[in-house]
């Protein structure tokens, strides 16, 4: 469709035109091709890394292929992140769970039962988004411990869900946005009160919301590093914590510390690979595109 | 009945919504100000003292030999990052603009550092950017040699230069997401407006120039917001990196070590403060602008 004015605009530069527009599209494939090997070399790296065996290891044959596969790099770094691992499950997983089941309830009454001072409410939760934590740290470890909960896999929940919050109203709220007020409207016709109009006319449309946020927020919690550094102790240490813990000692090889990465990413790595699409979602919303 | 039922509903919800207020307004707005609290004290010891020093933490604070490196540290980190990230992810998102055979691939593959923690980040970019020679010679530094070129120190080098090869690995992070901005940018322009500058015999550069890219200025206002917000915040690639490396030091891993390690609780709440001025000058006038953009629509 693009190519039909540009032929009849210039039959005398025809051919040259041809010839660049193939110059152009090698250029455009070849520059592609060159960012794909830059954002492809630290996986690369760690992947060849964890499949060598322990002799082939070293720092000075970084970039040479493993002779045959060989998992003692990834079964040794299993070894020790395997509690941290799970810890990161039992975070995750429960934490991305309640998000979003409040993230739905919040973006339900801002989008379909606005009140006076609604749209200031959301603004004003928006902004615990962009806040840098640092500025709230110190109250909250002191909560934390005055709640008994310090060191807990329970208390750094509580944490990821209450600051959660925004990012999860922000995606359900614009979701929402996208449903059309009849419905609303209709179900009140009908005799339908707040909770039933949610349960059988608003749940049913809500699951890509739901994937959406849960993706999301499991993806942000797995991956989180400050809130699990001050509120952890070594037993309930999520991954993220104890892989820079393991990085920065000199007991652990280098080859064992690139290995751990690799397990450390790959459960997000998955639901990414699998479920791109509505990652995407939840990155863009962050953004405040809708 | 109807209006009744309505109104009804409405207290239903601001009861149901209750909670997440109250959660916001503690947890935000009250450790905020909480925190402003601490900074105003003469708190340094692991128990609390909330005795009032006016502004002298702040005044200690900005007289700070390790502060002003920080401040220094990241205008640098923010510098070569925002550019960095702005300039790939322009570049990758006109190299996908028009569609072919293959795209969606290489879209996914640039977002999916995006899914991946900073820790891992940090910790396969440390062995990459290992600035060990010698024997020991490896990583970028090796590749570069078979080129001829000279190893480098990367984040080791003296300050404030060593943060600048830190942005490296967060633009790998985050080119990704502007990517991702840009391409919603670039689709949102109608293809008439192209057409029209290249029947006036616009060259395909010239359309990107006086037609494309100025279109695309709130989307690389939004672009810059973010990126530079998550700039001033960064601390998890950095501990990744390298720990606690002065040479490195910003104003997060400042409040964190101070606080944590020195139980300087006041300094702490300073640095946190100034911290969170620096993100509210560049995120509160985005908000308004988004949110008013968002009520014109």
């Amino acid at each position: 469709m693009t190519s039909v004015p540009v032929t009849i605009a210039a039959p005398r530069g025809a051919g040259r035109r041809a010839w660049a527009r193939s110059l152009g599209r090698g250029l455009r494939f070849g520059l592609l091709l060159a960012c794909a090997a830059f954002f492809l070399l630290p996986i690369w790296v760690m992947l060849i890394t964890g499949l060598k065996s322990f002799d082939e290891v070293s720092l000075a044959r970084m970039w040479e292929l493993p002779s045959g596969i060989n998992l003692d790099n990834f079964a040794a770094a299993f070894e020790r992140l395997a509690p941290n691992l799970l810890n990161s499950i039992l975070l995750a997983v429960p934490a991305a769970a309640i998000s979003a089941v409040i993230g739905s309830m919040n973006g339900y009454i801002l989008s379909k039962f606005k009140f006076p001072g609604s749209d200031l409410v959301f603004t004003l939760f928006l902004v615990g988004m962009f806040i840098p934590y640092q500025s709230v740290l110190i109250p909250l470890v002191l909560f934390v411990q005055s709640i008994g909960l310090s060191g807990s896999l329970l208390g750094l929940i509580l944490v990821h869900v209450i600051y959660g919050i925004p990012i999860t109203t922000l995606i359900f709220r614009n979701y929402y946005a996208t449903v059309p007020t009849e419905i609303v409207e209709s179900g009140r016709v009908d005799g339908a009160g707040f909770f039933g109009i949610y349960r059988h006319l608003i749940l049913p449309l809500s699951i890509p919301g739901f994937a959406v946020v849960l993706i999301w927020q499991f993806t942000q919690v797995w991956n989180e590093f400050l809130f699990a550094l001050v509120l952890t102790r070594p037993q309930t240490w999520p991954v993220t914590v104890a892989l820079n813990n393991m990085a920065g000692t000199q007991i652990v090889e280098w080859n064992v510390q690139m290995a751990g990465a690799l397990l450390a990413a790959l459960p997000t790595l998955v639901v990414y690979i699998l479920l791109g699409r509505y990652f995407l979602r939840g990155l863009m919303a962050g953004a405040l595109k809708g | 009945m109807q209006v009744r039922r309505a109104f009804q509903g409405r207290w239903v919800a601001v009861g149901m919504l209750a909670p997440s207020m109250l959660a916001v307004a503690i947890f935000v707005y009250g450790f905020i100000g909480w925190t402003a609290r601490v900074s105003l004290s003469e708190w340094r010891g692991l128990l609390p003292d909330y005795t009032w020093a006016g502004l002298a933490n702040f005044v200690d604070l900005f007289a700070d030999r390790r502060f002003h490196i920080d401040l220094v540290n990241t205008l640098v980190f923010t510098s070569f990052f925002v550019v960095g990230a702005v300039t790939v992810g322009l570049l990758l998102a006109i190299l996908l603009d028009r569609q072919f055979r293959g795209d969606s691939f290489f879209r996914s593959l640039f977002l999916f550092p995006l899914a991946i923690s900073l820790v891992v980040t940090g910790v396969a970019w440390r062995w990459l950017m290992n600035p060990s020679t010698g024997e020991r010679l490896s990583g970028l530094n090796l590749l570069l040699g078979t080129f001829g070129i000279d190893p480098l120190a990367w984040h080791t080098s003296d300050q404030p230069w060593g943060i600048a090869f830190v942005a490296l690995p967060a633009v790998w992070q985050m080119a990704g997401f502007t990517m991702a901005l840009f391409l919603a940018g670039l689709r949102a322009i109608p293809e008439e407006l192209k057409e029209a500058a290249r029947v006036d015999g616009a060259s395909e550069l010239q359309v990107y120039r006086g037609v494309i890219l100025p279109l695309l200025r709130p989307v690389l206002l939004s672009a810059l917001i973010i990126l530079g917000h998550l700039s001033l915040k960064v601390f998890d690639l950095i501990v990744a990196m390298s720990g606690k490396d002065i040479r490195l030091d910003v104003p997060s891993i400042y409040m964190w070590t101070t606080t944590f390690d020195a139980n300087n609780y006041a300094r702490g709440a300073a640095i946190a403060i100034v911290l969170l001025i620096m993100v509210a000058v560049l995120v509160v006038p985005y908000l308004a602008w988004s949110l008013r953009r968002e009520a014109e629509v």
